[in-house]
């Protein structure tokens, strides 16, 4: 902004100007009318910001707390779902290990494809085609969860047995194909592809318009260097796109962490067991499906402990994005933002 | 090292639209050759066609013949990647990866292609690569360090080291100096002058001082007007063109007379 509050000014020597004088000077004299009007529209935008999530934030922690202080008697007298001496860590710790096997099985399923539709639309597409493609996969996240959900459980399900039974046969040495494969196809598996083409849209429509922002520069310095297509694509366009990509697939996975519906409707649920075995019937819950499952005929402190379960989500979804963020970060000197 | 291209009767087109018309021209080896020319006129988007990153544009093509010591680059069968490989090209603007550390930057068109170079030769490469841009010693202390970091003018001489790294026969400059200051204007210009024995150079700038400072051999490119393709005027030895061209058009544009 202005450089009137910069450090070269000499000093006045009763020490430090006032804060009214020093923001006046910061606001300075160029914002008048509607720039002035402007500030305060954009820093109350801000401000709604931080206050919706403080009020979210305050909400969950204050209905949880009942449910954080009150005993393992109490808890499983008042929750039907809670065995005789199960604390509330014991039985949420499941739930969000459920959450983040079938989210992290989602992106991981997800963001290959999703990069290798960008790349498609981006770089190799004739245009004519790019435009068609780029507005079906909008159209895909347009459909309602409840649709997935139908889908999942009526034309998935039936359809991955076959797959599943056979993962299960031949790697069954493998930890996540271990165990008794359901014979519904009502397992954790379904859920994570059904998560995964929910999340595909997101992920592929930003993937592609930040490789379609890579400086053209870039590319025709790799070009010219006597890169094929695929080397122009993995020297200029891959490492530009990085941190957009990252970006991308948090996005993704947030939406397949709180994902409801669809989980609810497919998956046959299993408490209280931390388990790998992702083709197995009754092993996973997720905390979104659970609240949902349970919510309607939950009262007194079985709510609290809902809203205990709900805080949970919170907190993951916000590491979650803390780390993301971290790992844009690191290499920030590399990002050629400077 | 360097290698004589022989264009014969090349017409460039975007789509429908003929950018430039009928250019025949010997550019020879170990020798730097510059195109001067009102902006339009054409003298980039020849150069561009001297590697086949022309038609790296969508609709771009060209037809006419562009021959490296005889073999036609444009002839059947030729894959533009490996002409691309032997025709070096550095670019107006200087656009090292900016992801890729200078160290990796000298070698990212070398390890293309899944070429393996182990670590002492990729070191003495490096060092003679930047030796040969001239950027050694500014940079020895800091190889790890992302290439964005350098000034614009060791930016530029970190994309020539980048290009003679991959040992072309050929090195193109659209415009090398045209976004530096003076100092490093000249840096570059020293360094065109050493790299001549190893190469051969071709120049595009709109500065007519360079031109002549840099250049043994000069081609003069003009427009008739919008929407008219840009043709070769004539070409000479430098000093020639800048003394006493055979042509009106040229002594008007080299002098800062126009029409």
């Amino acid at each position: 902004m202005t450089t009137t509050d910069s450090p070269q000014l000499p000093a006045t020597p009763k020490g430090p100007p006032s804060r009214a004088t020093a923001r006046r000077r910061r606001s300075g004299d160029t914002e008048r009318g509607f720039s002035r009007v402007f500030r305060w529209i954009a820093t109350g935008a801000g401000a709604l910001i931080l206050a919706t999530l403080a009020a979210v934030a305050l909400f969950l922690l204050l209905r949880a707390w009942p449910a954080i202080t009150a005993s393992e008697e109490e808890l499983s007298s008042a929750v039907g779902r809670y065995p005789e001496g199960t604390s509330l860590l014991e039985f949420i710790g499941p739930l969000i290990f459920g959450t983040l096997l079938a989210a992290v099985l989602a992106l991981a399923l997800a963001t290959p494809v999703a990069m290798g539709i960008g790349l498609f639309i981006s770089h190799y597409a004739p245009r004519r085609l790019a435009q068609v493609l780029g507005y079906l996969v909008d159209l895909l996240a347009a459909i309602p969860s409840v649709v997935y959900g139908l889908w999942g459980f009526l034309v998935l399900a039936p359809v991955v047995k076959p797959v599943w039974f056979w993962l299960g046969d031949n790697f069954g040495w493998f930890p996540l194909f271990a165990g008794d494969v359901s014979a519904t196809g009502k397992v954790l598996a379904t859920v994570s592809v059904v998560l995964a083409v929910m999340i595909l849209p997101i992920i592929t429509a930003v993937s592609r318009e930040v490789f379609l922002q890579t400086p053209k520069l870039h590319e025709e310095a790799a070009l010219a260097l006597g890169a094929t297509r695929w080397e122009m694509v993995r020297t200029a366009v891959l490492p530009f796109g990085r941190s957009g990509v990252i970006s991308a697939a948090m996005l993704g996975l947030g939406r397949a962490l709180g994902e409801t519906m669809a989980v609810l409707m497919i998956i046959s649920p299993g408490f209280l067991v931390y388990s790998l075995q992702i083709l197995a019937g009754a092993q996973h819950q997720t905390i979104a499906a659970y609240i949902a499952l349970d919510f309607a005929e939950a009262t007194g402190l079985a709510v609290n402990a809902l809203i205990a379960t709900g805080l949970a989500l919170f907190l993951i979804t916000m590491a979650v994005n803390m780390i993301a963020r971290a790992i844009v970060a690191r290499r920030k000197e590399f990002s050629g933002a400077n | 090292m360097a290698q004589r291209i022989d264009v014969k009767d090349v017409n460039i087109y975007y789509g429908d639209f003929l950018a430039v018309e009928g250019v025949s021209m010997t550019i020879e080896p170990r020798s730097v050759t510059a195109f001067i020319g009102p902006s339009g006129c054409g003298k980039s988007t020849f150069i561009r066609t001297l590697n086949r990153m022309h038609e790296v544009i969508p609709g771009a093509y060209v037809d006419g013949s562009v021959e490296l010591e005889g073999v036609d680059l444009y002839g059947p069968g030729v894959d533009p990647v490996a002409v691309r490989r032997n025709i070096g090209m550095v670019f107006q603007r200087p656009n090292p990866f900016p992801t890729m550390s200078i160290r990796d930057n000298v070698l990212a068109g070398v390890k293309l292609n899944n070429r393996r170079i182990s670590k002492s030769d990729a070191d003495d490469l490096v060092e003679s690569s930047l030796r040969g841009a001239n950027l050694w010693n500014e940079v020895k202390d800091r190889l790890e360090k992302p290439g964005s970091g350098l000034s614009g003018g060791q930016q530029q001489r970190l994309c020539i080291a980048r290009t003679i790294a991959v040992k072309p026969q050929v090195v193109l400059m659209d415009e090398p100096c045209s976004a530096l200051d003076p100092i490093s204007t000249l840096a570059i210009e020293d360094l065109i002058q050493e790299m001549k024995k190893d190469y051969t150079i071709v120049i595009v700038t709109h500065n007519m001082q360079q031109a002549a400072r840099v250049s043994d051999r000069t081609a003069f490119f003009n427009i008739a007007g919008t929407g008219k393709p840009g043709k070769l005027i004539e070409m000479d030895d430098t000093a020639t063109i800048f003394s006493s061209p055979s042509e009106q058009a040229t002594e008007d544009y080299v002098s800062g007379r126009f029409g």
